[in-house]
């Protein structure tokens, strides 16, 4: 019985610190031991019991089983929001077109199943000129824009 | 009525070039059909039996002349001359092809319009009461609150991949005329005892093959954080609504199965967590959409008087007009239900004249209505003759609206790959009966609903009277029920029993109506008298 994640290449990355190497353990698993720094949070998993420990956690990977499961983005963007400043790694089904949607929730590093074409990456990843909701990410949204100063 | 400015206008734009490339990825073979069918989907692009359906959004029902005359060339030059406008305030255009998709996404976008989610396991295009900003009994315009929740929900990056679909429906009276209660989430805007502004959250109605009318959950959010109340009721959804099996996964079933009170103790959980986090747009960005939505510069001292000497006018006036307002004002409905036509369907002649008609005399206004009709939101009583005439002479003139031929039905196995029966010939043969038996007027309101298959787009459960078709061993089979409601007396239709063939329910239907009219107390309805009387007299009319 294993209780790490098969490791998948990160493909883009979005971080200037060292790419963390430690295998990912589910979330049980996590809860049940106190020197695990990686984490893998599947789609019925709950991040907030992650919140405890945060401060030691150093990459938290969140798997997309199938990309038409939008749990992942929640789960994210929560973690964000409750200060989560390490890696937060989407892996599993990760494709060209919800690249965009998950930088918003947090996300900062991509582990895709299969290679992205890269040039249609980096286009999904600049499609928006603008945003118009606040999310995970640092920018601002339409109405911030239009009430500025 | 709202305005792009360069940003909205940006986004539209980044949207046809995102869309223009997965079209492009697609066709080169980088995306599989079920990569691509989410993303097609959220676009407004379905397959259907015989070709694409492309569904255009109208958000809250409000549009310009310029806008439907563009609608109505896309009919002529992408479609077959035609469109069918929709119970959610959409059009659909049933025979498209996919090379064309993304310059027809390119045109509407020329005039501020779009397809952006009208599909999909997203939130939907917003659907608002049709006479806003026009009714007399309105509290308030809902349409900038509309517009507030089109903005946040279009693109929402936590939001798009939902375990279904998910439609709101925002409206400000106490009369509803856009189905609230049985939408994902139905917010009433209303003013509290202060006469503060805020928003009754209905979470958890539907249609479907389980129709359920939605609870309240909250009485009062204030309008300052109505954006992040949403944003909670969403984020319960996204995380625990069920994704095992489709026909479980609306949000109606999550609060059916955890139960009003646990539902809305995550989403109150959640809503303090959020009230933190910066989601809500200023009160300054409400101002300045509702700006938009100012009246327009009625004229003051008008007379509410008219001349009614022509019967056929008169009753034209008296069935197809809504209170205004303004005095000297009124609201009018073009009715898109001609006797033996195909319901909601418009030719692109007739787009065109209802957009000079808008232009001419409605301060270049239109609405479309979720029954399925145009309506004309603020015309001069003076104007009424005048306007009719040409409707008249365009075969737009039917005195129907709210009556048995002004009936809603889905576009059935005629297009739909869902569908298990016809639902256009049965709205036809009961149009053109209660034409010849001339009994229309005589029963006034009576709300007929007729869907094709048990996804219920036709609403039947709604209906005073519903029909639903179903497949019975290869042969349509229609079951009839009665006593469903839209409106503010939201109510679920009961069926009558064994259906009928397509003869034996127009039949059904006809003999139901000689029991109510036998029945009837004075100014019931149709469906006063049903709720009074029971299921028992037109069970023995329509089985003994």
């Amino acid at each position: 019985m294993t209780e790490t994640a098969p490791e998948n290449h990160v493909q883009f990355r979005f971080r200037d610190d060292a790419q963390v190497s430690d295998p990912a353990v589910t979330v049980d698993a996590f809860l049940g031991q106190t020197n695990a720094a990686a984490v893998r949070i599947e789609p019925g998993d709950d991040a907030r019991q992650l919140l405890p420990h945060l401060d030691r956690i150093a990459l938290v990977e969140v798997n997309f089983p199938a990309f038409t499961d939008g749990r992942g983005y929640s789960a994210a963007r929560l973690l964000r929001e409750e200060g989560y400043q390490g890696e937060l790694r989407a892996v599993g089904d990760v494709l060209i077109d919800q690249l965009s949607h998950m930088k918003r929730c947090g996300f900062d590093a991509f582990a895709p199943d299969a290679p992205l074409n890269e040039e249609d990456a980096q286009a999904a990843f600049n499609r928006w000129p603008e945003v118009y909701q606040s999310a995970a990410d640092d920018r601002q949204p339409i109405w911030a824009l239009r009430h500025k100063g | 009525m709202y305005q792009y400015d360069q940003y909205d206008q940006a986004m539209v734009d980044a949207r046809v070039a995102e869309f223009r490339d997965q079209c492009r990825r697609r066709l080169e073979g980088h995306l599989t059909e079920d990569q691509f069918k989410p993303l097609r989907l959220m676009n407004g692009l379905y397959l259907q039996l015989h070709a694409y359906m492309l569904r255009v959004a109208v958000p809250y029902g409000t549009l310009n002349s310029r806008q439907m005359h563009m609608l109505a060339d896309i009919a002529d030059k992408y479609d077959r001359g035609y469109g069918h406008f929709t119970t959610r305030q959409n059009i659909q255009y049933n025979w498209i092809k996919l090379e064309d998709a993304a310059d027809i996404l390119a045109d509407l976008s020329k005039v501020e319009m779009h397809a952006i989610q009208t599909s999909g396991n997203c939130i939907r295009n917003i659907s608002s009461d049709h006479f806003s900003g026009a009714a007399a009994d309105e509290v308030i315009d809902p349409r900038p609150y509309a517009e507030l929740m089109r903005q946040w929900s279009s693109f929402h990056p936590e939001f798009s991949y939902l375990p279904r679909k998910f439609k709101f429906c925002v409206i400000a009276s106490e009369k509803d005329r856009a189905a609230m209660r049985l939408h994902d989430i139905g917010i009433r805007i209303l003013k509290n005892e202060k006469g503060e502004v805020g928003a009754r959250f209905h979470v958890g109605g539907g249609m479907g093959r389980t129709p359920m009318i939605s609870p309240v959950i909250r009485d009062f959010v204030p309008v300052d954080q109505l954006i992040t109340y949403a944003e909670a009721c969403l984020r319960v959804y996204n995380r625990y609504g069920r994704r095992d099996n489709k026909y479980k996964a609306r949000i109606k079933i999550l609060v059916h199965e955890l139960g009003k009170e646990e539902y809305t103790r995550q989403v109150e959980e959640e809503f303090q967590h959020l009230l933190d986090q910066g989601v809500e747009p200023p009160y300054a960005e409400l101002e300045r959409i509702k700006a938009y939505f100012a009246d327009p510069a009625f004229e003051e001292g008008l007379s509410d008087d008219l001349d009614l000497s022509d019967p056929d006018f008169a009753l034209w006036v008296k069935t197809n007009t809504n209170p205004h307002k303004q005095a000297g004002y009124v609201s009018a409905v073009i009715s898109l239900k001609p006797v033996g036509g195909i319901p909601g369907d418009a030719t692109a002649e007739q787009m065109h004249l209802i957009a000079d008609l808008a232009k001419d005399y409605s301060f270049d206004e239109l609405r479309v209505m979720h029954t399925q009709n145009i309506g004309l939101p603020h015309v001069k009583k003076a104007d009424l003759y005048a306007i009719w005439q040409k409707l008249d002479a365009a075969g737009l003139g039917t005195a129907n609206l709210d009556q048995i031929g002004d009936m809603i039905a889905c576009p059935g196995l005629d297009y739909c790959s869902l569908a298990n029966a016809r639902s256009i010939p049965v709205a036809q043969k009961i149009s053109q009966r209660f034409d010849k038996n001339g009994k229309s007027a005589a029963l006034g309101e009576l709300k007929l609903k007729i869907s094709g298959c048990i996804n219920a787009c036709g609403h039947h459960h709604a209906g005073h009277i519903g029909i639903l078709g179903v497949d019975r061993k290869g042969k349509e089979n229609y079951q009839l029920s009665f006593g469903g409601s839209e409106g503010e007396d939201t109510s679920l239709a009961k069926i009558t029993g064994p259906g009928f063939d397509e003869d034996g329910v127009v039949d059904a239907v006809d003999k139901a109506t000689d029991v109510y009219l036998r029945e009837r107390q004075d100014g019931e309805r149709f469906l006063d008298t049903y709720r009074r009387i029971g299921m028992a007299p037109f069970k023995e009319a329509l089985y003994d």
